[in-house]
């Protein structure tokens, strides 16, 4: 592969850090080249939260270039279509079809795009687009805080990494507490994504196949 | 044998390195993009790392640990310096006996600072040398080097990341293990060196620029400086993070690629100059690099292109170099209307966390009739100098509840100097429980002192909540983790001069409202430490609330607070139930003239 530009979008305390971090070690173990950088400090204090992480065999810049990310994995729907300018055109979007309006829209003096707005806003580049109903099966877990991990069994069916690392990363990461309901949320969100991607039209390309090694990188 | 790799964040790999390369003494005062350094350092518990009240103390900490004869590193970040800055300079002239390494994280871009200084003028300004990773590994690596450094030329060094360094994550190939041949501590007196008294002080400075010329001839044969040549074109002197953009945006260009970025190798400079036919500077911020260039009477482009102001990534650097004629254009953005739709979008700014005890201090103070008075621009108002931390996020609406934020511990000298001008209005500065410990206490005395009567408010959250919940010496632990004496803030302010204090419950809005009321009308100077733990680090979440909608009439007060678990959603008023901290908190429900908010389980009123 050449070079693998993600971006993952959410609000502050949705977990998209700890979502990158196990990216970033999924690629360090399969032996890539990774870089990755986010929004912190600030971040736990409910704003607009991005990661960049770019996997490859020689990477320099940690940030993905405008125009030059392959997928957006977005937790809330405005945060992915704030973020929609970094995508290239042919990019894949999988979105949590969830809307945190912010507290401007509570009072009034902005409001909340409708989904048609948001899907067309991420239809100018991205030629994969995925709502995912992640926060309900996150919450049928027993635990909503779950989500970051379902969006990435979700994500993980795009990417070269077999289960198996995902599963072994993330048993690494979390507290043996917790593990359980995060890798049952983990496997949810790749069961969703290939219930999704079986019910999708097939465009040819490099659109991603329906098991591990079906790979969208470019260039 | 196969060395460990690791993706490491900048800070946690120079932690590692300056680990490895056998440092004894850290301290820091947490700053954003700093604050992992120490952070991660205070896991070693065969060292002693420690949060010091300000960047002026760690300095002297370190300060003291390498003229012990041990290995000491002081990190913070940019506008640390500031405050350290007075023995910073102090030890530039005594020099080290351990090695000395002070780390720099400086914020281009303003993630989470008031300014964007380039502190690589710091080493210029105190003739010592300059250190800049460009990624993790770097970072890692270079931390032997610093020490090597400071002991071979008797100096401190300075190494200087930026927020894209220090908290950006690379892969760490882990090389080295903790150097074991550390010497004990001793103390070898030696007056002329380190007593700066005018006579000896004199006799260091001679000393410092015949450093300067060793280190300047070391800069020239240092292997932190790399030449990677390619096209004759094009030749780009760059260093840091800037040089991960350029290499990315202009691959095919030579590089000379500067990790020692003070003194600047000359003869590397001018033999690489020699070798391209065009020569530019890429750097971030300031042109540090090129009119030291441009001084050596080499002709040299950058900042007329590069942007002076902000962060750069390689879109600009691409742009810039297009602009400049360096390159042929790259064809810019793609140009499909689509940035011009995300304009409207609705703004997420980071606000206080539901149930933070800095939301009902500020409501108060928001509410208060004197102080819609001064949001109308009338005389006789009520001012708010204000502080750095989580607090000053109440700047923003609905609280707007604070005028000024410059930099640590500003807003108690700047009240009395509002009050002294004349000021028709009342003045209440504002500041948390860390930063007025940081440097608030020499402010508060000087008010006492020159009899002011503004009013004070402290708010103790018991931690440093901003930068991600550090020790301080309020909280009873150390940074790393013992338990130890913890600063009485009631006993302070009265130590300072003055009896008129008085602690009052951070999620009690009357008592609030009253105590505020009181030290306003005071006549002399008063004030309140408003006692609540930060909703972050209180794991014990209450059970939720919620609206009733058969009582609530839609007035809104309730969102006035600006809590992010209170929202409008078509019409409705509702309480997000994840992130409300309910009975740890309840000021929506104090504030709701309907009481139309209770228990979510119906306890106090039915879950509309």
């Amino acid at each position: 592969m050449a070079k693998l530009n993600i971006l993952i979008a959410g609000v502050g305390g949705q977990g998209v850090v700890l979502a990158s971090d196990i990216l970033g070690d999924v690629a360090l173990e399969a032996g890539l080249e990774v870089k990755k950088t986010d929004t912190l400090g600030m971040a736990q204090r409910g704003g607009s939260v991005i990661a960049h992480v770019r996997i490859g065999e020689k990477v320099a810049s940690p940030l993905v270039g405008e125009g030059d990310a392959d997928i957006l994995l977005a937790f809330e729907k405005v945060e992915a279509a704030r973020w929609s300018g970094y995508l290239r055109n042919g990019a894949i979007a999988i979105v949590n079809d969830l809307s945190i309006p912010p507290l401007s829209v509570s009072l009034g003096n902005q409001s909340y795009p409708e989904d048609d707005q948001i899907i067309h806003i991420l239809g100018h580049r991205a030629t994969k687009l995925t709502l995912i109903d992640g926060s309900r099966c996150a919450a049928e877990t027993g635990n909503p805080r779950v989500l970051n991990i379902f969006m990435l069994g979700a994500l993980s069916l795009l990417t070269p990494f077999i289960a198996a690392l995902w599963e072994t990363v993330i048993a690494h990461r979390l507290s043996p507490r917790i593990l359980h309901i995060n890798l049952s949320a983990f496997e949810l969100g790749r069961r969703e994504m290939l219930r999704i991607l079986d019910g999708m039209p097939g465009e040819g390309g490099c659109a991603p196949k329906t098991q591990d090694g079906g790979c969208i990188c470019h260039h | 044998m196969p060395f460990m790799k690791k993706l490491l964040s900048g800070n946690e790999a120079l932690a590692l390195g300056a680990y490895h390369a056998g440092v004894k003494v850290a301290a820091a005062y947490p700053g954003t993009p700093s604050t992992e350094i120490l952070e991660n350092l205070a896991l070693y518990k065969d060292i002693h790392a420690e949060w010091s009240t300000n960047e002026k103390v760690a300095m002297e900490v370190g300060m003291g640990a390498c003229y012990a004869g041990v290995r000491a590193l002081v990190s913070m970040k940019h506008v640390g310096l500031n405050v350290a800055a007075d023995p910073f300079m102090a030890v530039a002239s005594t020099g080290v006996r351990g090695g000395l390494v002070v780390i720099t994280a400086d914020d281009p871009g303003m993630h989470s600072s008031q300014n964007e200084q380039d502190n690589r003028y710091f080493a210029k300004f105190a003739r010592v040398p300059l250190l800049e990773p460009s990624d993790s590994q770097e970072a890692y690596d270079m931390m032997a080097l610093a020490f090597d450094i400071s002991e071979r030329f008797d100096t401190p060094v300075l190494v200087r990341t930026t927020t894209r360094i220090s908290h950006a994550k690379t892969v760490v190939e882990i090389t080295g293990e903790r150097t074991a041949s550390l010497l004990p501590a001793r103390f070898s007196r030696d007056p002329v060196k380190f007593v700066m008294l005018p006579v000896n002080a004199r006799l260091r400075h001679p000393l410092v620029e015949e450093r300067f010329v060793k280190l300047a001839e070391f800069s020239d044969s240092c292997a932190l400086n790399i030449n990677i040549s390619g096209s004759r074109e094009l030749g780009i002197v760059t260093s840091g993070i800037a040089f991960e953009y350029a290499f990315e945006a202009i691959p095919l260009a030579s590089f000379l690629k500067l990790g020692m970025t003070y003194p600047l190798p000359e003869k590397t400079i001018r033999k690489f100059a020699a070798g391209v036919k065009k020569l530019v500077v890429i750097e971030e911020l300031e042109p540090f690099l090129e009119e030291q260039i441009r001084a050596m009477g080499i002709a040299v482009e950058g900042k007329s292109f590069i942007p002076r102001v902000g962060e750069l990534n390689q879109d600009i650097v691409s742009h810039s170099a297009a602009e400049a004629g360096w390159v042929g254009s790259s064809g810019g953005p793609i140009k499909d209307g689509l940035m011009d739709e995300l304009r409207d979008l609705p703004r997420r700014p980071p606000l206080l966390c539901p149930g933070c005890p800095h939301t009902g201090i500020f409501s108060i103070l928001s509410s208060l009739g004197i102080r819609r008075k001064n949001r109308a621009n009338d005389e006789g108002g009520l001012v708010i100098p204000g502080d750095i931390g989580c607090y000053t996020l109440a700047a923003y609406a609905p609280l707007e509840a604070m005028d000024t934020c410059a930099c640590m511990g500003a807003g108690i000298g700047q009240a009395l100097g509002m009050e002294k001008a004349g000021l028709n209005d009342k003045v209440v500065a504002v500041i948390g429980d860390s930063t007025f410990l940081h440097s608030g206490i020499t402010s508060l005395i000087n008010a006492v002192y020159n009899k002011s009567a503004m009013t004070l408010i402290i708010l103790d959250n018991r931690t440093t909540a901003m930068t991600g919940h550090q020790q301080h010496p309020g909280t009873g632990f150390t940074a790393q983790g013992e338990p130890t004496t913890s600063v009485d803030i009631m006993g302070l302010v009265r130590s300072c001069g003055t009896d008129n204090v008085q602690e009052v419950a951070a999620f009690d809005l009357k008592g609030l409202r009253s105590a505020v009321k009181r030290a306003l009308d005071s006549p002399e100077l008063a004030v309140l430490v408003v006692r609540g733990s930060c909703a972050a680090i209180t794991h014990k979440q209450g059970e939720a609330l919620a609206v009733d909608a058969m009582k609530c009439n839609q007035c809104g007060i309730c969102l006035t607070l600006g809590c992010a678990a209170i929202r409008k959603e078509r019409g409705r008023f509702l309480i997000d139930t994840q992130q409300c901290m309910g009975i740890g908190c309840t000021l929506c429900q104090q504030l709701c003239p309907q009481k139309a908010i209770g228990l979510a389980s119906g306890k106090e009123a039915a879950n509309g």
